[in-house]
């Protein structure tokens, strides 16, 4: 599939805003960590930003933006139209939730009630989204149990280093603290990890053969394209990255998004103050560059079953 | 739910008007209605009524739209500025290009009409082009069948008095067994396909595809020979040695309807030996059995010996034709063991095709109750078929032992009884014609005279050395030495042979060299690199190009049209009345003569005219007999309409077949009707006639169709069509070149015209194969057409350009691993003459040792107003540069190097073509040879970079008419 | 609109027979002209004089080898919508655009709701939806719903642009929900198959396969040689069989 840059950053950004408002639910629910109020607001309108910035990038690769609005009319049947509406419910309940650190006329209980709402509306809309590429049938390296859980795990891990960044600007990033986004970001790559491991082994049904259904008649392969040129189809779901190059890839990703943050959580975890804010913060954008590059291996490996009457295999 | 369901109009309008006319996406000539809404050309369907394809249409005609808008357009008449080839002209009226032309051609009538060489491409308007040519006074006129499929043409004519090509077609209501051989796609693209699709639909059929590659056609055939190029002739005549050893022949056939009962004189070393022994009247002999005397052979009722010596009254000893052919292929070297290796196909195969070819044709006959009478008047109340049918094209056509090869295959289909019957193979009127038809070509020395017209038309079919057009000394009179003892059978000429001849003044110079719709500059071509430079070579000593003048006419902005001093913009099809006429080549079917017009559906939006309007005035203005009358004034001031409905070219004869004589209710023949082309429009553009059934089969001697056909001027007398099994014109040359006759080749071509010149078919190595290394070339290289593109036309359409943007060198699999090279790897080819790069495909269907590509999908940079960058010229590549006109010389340069043609008819062998290929080097991934881009001429249109073609017929105010353009 | 209607009346569809379909590219290039001035108007061509052009065209025609131990074939194949039963195109659009019709069958795209975000393009494992950037909708085949139903064409013309077109006959059109209709008794004659079974997308149009070669020794019902008669190719005594009174 075609990495649309749009869909990458929307996928990421609005992931690591639902991940990060989740962190600032839980903490307010569980009264784990002491967050200023300030801070929390302000990290509640850094999410906020986020996940507008996602829904709006979403938009760019509409051909009719100005019609995003019938997105949300279908949610009986479509998880993009669920995933529009979770994320329109969200808004009011995350608006409120933002408001009531600092906002008096908002009682502590709405506030734990608005709290729990964007938890749970969160996390539902970071499955929608995981849904609409899970439940691809077309694309058998999305049509499987692993990609919610990623797209979930991801969303928490790269929510959780925002958070971390956050706790240490309120002086609040003990080291439990950092033990616990360290220990997801573990999880969540050990997730995609298992991804990985699933998708190399799985043996899809689908052939040229199947598709085609000359199959009986033995190996079929293309002889030519309907066309001479590229057309729709292959530009958007194609693009194939090489298996050499993919492998590198995810060890970057690895890299980037795992292994150096990891170190660099130990190792502010071991510190404090203003080195604890910078290896924090540096931790974070590897963090979120890994998500990235993961997002973009997610749809570059992703072979569509349309590739199949191209000569080519799932 | 259903609510919310979008309410879809169902019934849209689909146009204002819908008008009829013929398309001219190929020279198929199908059928259409175009819809026109707001004066604008919206959509283009098949005629469900037409003949030719009953209501269905192909891809090109489908697109039509697009060549019709296609921005490669010309506008107006150009005027060379700058040297030829760089594009340079200027727009000028129509005025000035008549006064330049007139200037030009007017010098030449006046002098030496030789010197004009006209040559027209696959038009349609060949008996107006071939007349106009006749009045101007020159003998160097063809079109483009030389370089086309001569050798199936005249094989054919010479033979059975019909041929393959357009001209006659398998009994696809019947036949049981087809087998095709070396057709892509062919003239009658439609109708094959429509019947291809019948044939294979019905039960109990079998389609054969002899072929070197198996797409298309060959794809869906019951079984594929992917035989080796050019050695179908031995293929057949294995097939015959099965057959006669078998005694699987129909003798019925062959005494009724052949000459293989005649008499052959055998006495070596005499005059007329090998000719036919003839009565005092010049009737031909057989010998009777039951009085053991000879007889006319033309008699009905008599029963005539197939085998034996005989000895005439004179002592003249004599056979008949059937044994020596008989002796002939039951040679062994004619048996499927012998020819299993050069052919590729194994012995068992072929000898279970001539059984399964028996058994269709002698254990599967099919008879119709249907009463007809014979040539004799004798009535029969059934007509029996042998369904055994063939059809054959360019695979046979385009190599230089083609005609001997059609031959082969014609007397198979003797053999098999299966012509004109049901099942077989069936003439389509104005076919059957005696073999040869009449007339002679015109241009011996003498008939050809300043200021005056020729006395009959250039092109024509020779019976003897002294019909050819030689001079004394036998060199050619024509520029593209056709009917010479180069080439004697050139029916239509040598188109392919003019510009390197009139380069070379060889037999002489010419001055203006005018073309009509032929890409000569690039496609038709051999060696398209070397015709671009004698093009623009000049000559030392006069400072002029070596070919001083240069007309074309071209409606779009092909490769040629940067190569003409005059350039004579057309209109597209959709703009023009033309005429598909019987005198040329009609659109008949097995079961009736047809022709059709089109009419101008829309008017052209820029300076341009329509060609036959330009020749008719150019006619009247050089004051051609013909074209103008007494008193000077154009003899058709209405241009080519007013032509079509008034010419007479043979009393009651013209142009069009349908609805003559004042009252519209004569066909064929009778005075001209001012009405006509309006009957033509209303009954959809074509006008057709049904046989009744009694005509529908054994034409050649068929009472009731001789009679029609005469009476239809179709031929010149009602006698019987006698299939020349024998031929006698072949023999009459080899007698020639064995010093017998007083028209004499030269010597240097006597061992040729001896070698190539033989009453029976015979095989030989294709030429050019003969004469290179087959060590050093080891790989055939062929081409063929694609479906949904024509020739070069296609790639300025928009949508066509999609579906071919680019070819590829496409070959087997075992052989791109032999070469080391894969899937999109690119790789030299060389012949001996050129070499080319192009991109590697590999296949499995296709002959281990041959190479194909589509063809004239390689476009010059530049040209056909495209982007610089466009795949045709970056990754598209033409086999063209490998081909050359001439034959290689034979090391010791002794010899005078032949043209690249058959020898029987100068057609052009295409597909001869050795080469070797090795992979290239990694590097910049463009097709070779590279020309520098042609530079745009003036008048072609902004080509849109985002076409939204159809977007003009919604509703005003649609957010989706963008309207951009 | 997403929703599926739980059953249509009719199933119209498009059967194609492979075994006589020569890829001419007729039925695709005749689709491309009617629906360009259609319902779908325009089928947007970008590029289209230069390099690497692009449009919008709802049949496509490819081309397939086959190879097994005892032969290999040639196989052409168009492909177009097959306005499947279960299309998660339909399904999977969050605007109602996409829709499958409980009249007839026919999977369409409402242009005034399309807001081309391509989800069904990845839904289609057939690779039947269009995208037209220019446009910024969604585009396919509509089974040629102006034609099948235009009262303005004569009743034998009310059938899909590229049946008409095909010239092979190779295409045909009908309901392919009535048993007794002549569509469908051509693919159960026939053993017609809908591609990609394993998608579960049930598709309504159906193939004909290509049918078993006929070239090995006993196919057609004949001998594999002609035995040849007596002192066949014995010049002196070849002729005797001749003795038949062959009249003309
Ligand atoms: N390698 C190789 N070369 C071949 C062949 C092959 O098989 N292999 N085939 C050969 C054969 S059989 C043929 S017939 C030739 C064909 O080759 P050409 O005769 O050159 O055919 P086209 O490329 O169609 O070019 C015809 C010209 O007519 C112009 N034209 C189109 N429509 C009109 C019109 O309405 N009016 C006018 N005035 N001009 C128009 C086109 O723009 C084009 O320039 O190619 C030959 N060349
Ligand atoms: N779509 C389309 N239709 C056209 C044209 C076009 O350009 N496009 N051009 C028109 C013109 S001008 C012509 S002349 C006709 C020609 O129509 P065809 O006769 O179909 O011509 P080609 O496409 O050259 O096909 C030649 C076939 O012969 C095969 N072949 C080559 N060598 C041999 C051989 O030695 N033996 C056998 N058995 N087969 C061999 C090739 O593989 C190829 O399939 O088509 C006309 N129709
Ligand atoms: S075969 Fe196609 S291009 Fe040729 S005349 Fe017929 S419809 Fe037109
Ligand atoms: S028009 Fe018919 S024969 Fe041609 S590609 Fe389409 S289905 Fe096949
Ligand atoms: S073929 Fe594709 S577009 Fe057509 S109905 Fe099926 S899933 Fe939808
Ligand atoms: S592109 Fe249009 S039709 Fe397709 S899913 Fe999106 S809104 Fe629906
Ligand atoms: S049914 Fe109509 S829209 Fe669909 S492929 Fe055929 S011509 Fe195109
Ligand atoms: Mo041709």
């Amino acid at each position: 599939m075609d990495p649309a840059y749009s869909v990458i950053l929307f996928t990421s950004s609005s992931g690591a805003g639902y991940g990060l408002i989740a962190w600032l639910a839980l903490a307010r629910l569980t009264s784990l960590w002491e967050i200023s109020p300030v801070a929390a607001l302000v990290s509640c309108l850094v999410a906020l930003a986020l996940i507008s910035t996602g829904l709006l990038s979403s938009t760019f690769h509409l051909g009719h933006p100005e019609r995003a609005w019938r997105a949300m009319s279908q949610w009986k049947t479509s998880w993009l139209s669920r995933e529009g509406v979770f994320a329109i419910l969200a808004y009011p309940a995350a608006l409120v939730f933002t408001a009531g650190w600092i906002w008096p006329k908002i009682s502590p209980a709405m506030m734990n009630a608005a709290a729990a709402l964007t938890l749970v509306l969160a996390l539902v809309t970071v499955i929608s989204t995981g849904m609409i590429n899970a439940s691809l049938k077309t694309i058998p390296r999305w049509h499987n149990h692993w990609v919610v859980p990623v797209y979930v795990a991801l969303a928490a891990a790269s929510g959780g280093l925002l958070f971390s960044v956050v706790l240490a600007v309120s002086d609040a990033a003990s080291t439990v603290s950092l033990v616990a986004v360290l220990g997801v970001l573990l999880i969540s790559w050990q997730i995609k990890w298992l991804y990985w491991r699933f998708i190399d082994k799985q043996q899809p049904e689908s052939t040229t053969g199947t598709a085609t259904g000359l199959g009986h008649l033995g190996t079929v392969t293309q002889l030519e394209a309907p066309h001479t040129s590229e057309n729709y189809l292959l530009k958007e779901m194609g693009f194939q990255v090489a298996r050499k190059h993919a492998i590198k890839l995810r060890r970057m990703a690895m890299n980037i998004g795992l292994i150096l943050p990891a170190i660099l959580l130990i190792l502010a975890s071991a510190t404090a103050g203003a080195l604890q804010l910078a290896l924090l913060v540096i931790a974070l954008a590897f963090g979120l560059s890994g998500v990235v590059i993961e997002r973009w291996l997610f749809f570059a490996e992703a072979r569509h079953a349309v590739t199949l009457f191209y000569g080519r295999s799932l | 739910m259903a609510l919310h369901q979008e309410q879809v109009d169902t019934s849209p309008k689909i146009s204002d008007e819908v008008k009829f006319t013929t398309c001219y996406m190929c020279a198929c000539r199908c059928g259409i209605k175009v819809h026109l809404t707001d004066g604008q050309v919206k959509y283009i369907e098949g005629n469900p009524d037409h003949p030719v394809n009953k209501g269905v249409l192909c891809g090109k005609g489908s697109s039509g739209i697009m060549q019709h808008l296609s921005p490669a357009r010309l506008s107006a008449p150009l005027k060379r500025t700058g040297p030829r080839g760089s594009g340079e002209f200027e727009e000028v009226s129509w005025e000035e290009a008549f006064e330049i032309a007139t200037g030009w051609l007017s010098d030449i009538r006046d002098t030496d009409p030789r010197k004009l060489a006209f040559f027209t491409g696959r038009d349609q308007s060949q008996s107006l082009t071939a007349f106009w040519a006749t009045k101007f006074g020159t003998l160097n006129h063809a079109a483009h069948g030389g370089f086309c499929s001569v050798n199936m043409a005249a094989a054919g004519l010479y033979t059975i008095g019909g041929s393959f090509w357009e001209f006659g077609e398998p009994d696809w209501e019947h036949t049981r067994y087809f087998i095709m051989f070396g057709v892509a796609e062919d003239h009658d693209s439609n109708p094959i396909k429509s019947g291809l699709g019948h044939l294979k639909t019905r039960e109990n059929t079998k389609y054969v595809s002899v072929n070197p590659v198996r797409t298309g056609y060959s794809a869906i055939a019951d079984e594929w020979i992917g035989i080796r190029p050019g050695t179908d002739g031995l293929f057949v005549m294995a097939l015959i040695h099965e057959l006669l050893k078998a005694r699987k022949v129909d003798l019925d056939f062959l005494v009724r309807y052949t000459n293989a009962a005649w008499l052959v004189r055998t006495e070596q070393g005499h005059p007329e030996d090998g000719l036919f022994v003839r009565d005092e009247d010049g009737n031909p002999l057989c010998w009777e059995k039951s009085n053991d005397r000879p007889v006319n052979a033309l008699l009905p009722d008599i029963a005539p010996e197939l085998s034996g010596i005989f000895e005439l009254d004179d002592g003249t000893k004599a056979r008949p034709a059937f044994e020596i052919m008989a002796m002939r292929y039951l040679g062994q070297e004619y048996s499927a063991i012998e020819v299993a290796e050069e052919t590729g196909i194994p012995a068992e195969t072929i000898r279970r095709i001539a059984a399964e070819l028996a058994h269709a044709a002698f254990e599967q006959e099919i008879e119709l109750d249907i009463e007809w009478t014979d040539w004799a008047g004798r009535k029969h109340d059934k007509m029996i078929g042998r369904p055994v049918s063939m059809h054959a094209m360019r695979g046979i056509s385009a190599h230089s032992n083609g005609f001997h090869t059609c031959r082969a295959i014609h007397l198979l289909q003797m053999l098999l009884g299966s012509i004109d019957c049901p099942g077989g193979f069936r003439y389509k009127p104005p076919f059957p014609r005696p073999c040869p038809p009449g007339p002679k070509p015109t241009g011996k020395p003498g008939q050809v005279n300043a200021g005056q017209p020729m006395p009959g038309p250039p092109l024509g079919f020779i019976n003897g050395p002294e019909d050819l057009l030689v001079n004394e000394d036998g060199s050619p009179c024509r520029i593209d030495k056709a009917f010479s003892w180069e080439h004697p059978f050139s029916a239509h000429g040598l188109m392919h042979m003019v510009i390197h001849n009139a380069w070379a003044s060889d037999p002489y110079p010419v001055d203006t060299l005018f073309l009509y719709m032929a890409n000569m500059a690039w496609n038709s071509s051999m060696n398209s690199k070397g015709t671009m430079e004698m093009l623009t070579d000049i000559d030392e000593t006069t400072g002029e190009y070596k070919i001083p003048h240069i007309i074309y006419s071209d409606a779009y902005a092909s490769e040629m049209v940067s190569y003409a001093d005059l350039v004579l913009p057309d209109t597209t099809y959709l703009e023009r009345w033309d005429c598909v006429s019987l005198l040329d080549r009609p659109i008949s079917t097995a079961h009736g003569p047809a022709d059709s017009i089109r009419q101008p559906v829309v008017q052209p939006d820029r300076d341009v005219r329509p060609f036959q309007d330009v020749l008719i005035e150019l006619g009247a203005r050089l004051g051609l007999p013909a074209f103008s009358n007494e008193d000077g004034t154009p003899a058709y001031p209405g241009g080519y309409p007013d032509y079509l409905v008034n010419h007479i070219r043979m009393p009651g004869i013209g142009p069009l077949a349908g609805w003559r004589g004042t009252e519209g209710d004569q066909h064929g023949k009778g005075e001209p009707n001012a009405r006509q082309l309006e009957r033509y429009i209303e009954n959809g553009c074509f006008w057709q006639h049904h046989l009744p059934d009694s005509q529908l089969y054994y034409k050649h001697a068929n009472r009731g169709y001789l009679d029609y056909a005469h009476q239809m001027g179709f031929i010149p007398n009602a006698d019987q069509i006698i299939m020349q099994l024998y031929s006698e014109p072949l023999q009459r040359f080899k007698l020639a070149a064995q010093g017998h006759g007083d028209v004499q080749p030269p010597d240097e071509l006597r061992e040729r015209i001896e070698n190539y010149f033989d009453p029976l078919p015979i095989w030989y190595q294709p030429i050019e194969e003969s004469l290179v290394s087959l060590k050093e070339y080891p790989i055939h290289a062929i081409t063929q057409r694609p479906a949904a593109m024509y020739h070069s036309w296609g790639s300025q359409n928009a949508w066509l350009r999609q579906i071919h943007g680019y070819n590829r060198l496409c070959m087997h699999r075992d052989l791109a691993a032999e070469l080391g090279v894969t899937d999109d790897d690119w790789v030299h080819v060389e012949s001996h003459h050129g070499r080319i790069k192009a991109q590697v495909r590999t296949m499995t269907g296709c002959e281990r040792n041959t190479v194909w590509t589509w063809n004239a999908i390689g476009k010059r940079r530049g040209a056909w107003n495209l982007d610089d960058d466009a795949a045709e010229g970056e990754k598209g590549f033409l086999l063209n540069h490998l081909i050359s006109e001439l034959l290689p010389a034979d090391g010791k340069g002794k010899r005078r190097r032949m043209s690249n043609s058959d020898p029987v008819t100068g057609q052009a062998a295409w597909f001869d073509l050795r080469v070797r290929i090795s992979k290239a080097e990694a590097g910049d991934e463009v097709s070779e040879p590279r020309f520098e881009p042609l530079q745009a001429v003036p008048g072609v249109q902004k080509r849109p970079g985002i076409l939204r073609f159809g977007e003009q017929f919604l509703p005003k105010g649609s957010w989706r008419r963008k309207e951009r353009s | 609109m997403t929703g599926l209607p739980k059953t249509t009346r009719k199933k119209l569809g498009l059967v194609t027979d492979l075994d006589i379909c020569v890829g001419c590219h007729a039925c695709a290039v005749s689709c491309k002209e009617w629906n360009a001035g259609g319902h779908s108007a325009p089928l947007t061509d970008t590029n289209a004089y230069g390099k690497d052009p692009s449009g919008v065209w709802f049949n496509r025609v490819h081309v397939f080898e086959t190879q097994n131990e005892d032969e290999t074939r040639t196989v052409n194949f168009p492909r177009s919508c097959l306005h499947c039963e279960q299309p998660a195109c339909v399904t999977v659009c969050p605007t109602g655009a996409s829709y499958k019709r409980e009249e007839d069958g026919i999977v369409l795209v409402d242009a005034e709701k399309c807001i081309g975000c391509k989800l069904c393009s990845w839904a289609c494992p057939y690779g039947a939806r269009e995208y037209d950037a220019d446009d910024g909708i969604m585009k396919k085949c509509t089974l040629c719903i102006d034609r099948i139903y235009n009262e303005n064409l004569e009743e034998s013309e009310r059938k899909p642009a590229c049946v008409i077109a095909c010239p092979a006959g190779a295409r045909h059109f009908g309901d392919l929900g009535d048993a007794q209709s002549e569509i469908s008794r051509l693919v159960e004659r026939r053993g017609g198959y809908a591609l990609m079974p394993e998608s579960g997308y049930e598709p309504v149009n159906r193939y004909l396969p290509p049918r078993p070669r006929k070239d090995r020794a006993g196919d057609t019902g004949t001998a594999d040689h002609l035995d040849a008669a007596e002192n066949a190719v014995d010049s002196s005594t070849f002729f005797e069989w001749l003795d038949k009174a062959l009249t003309r």
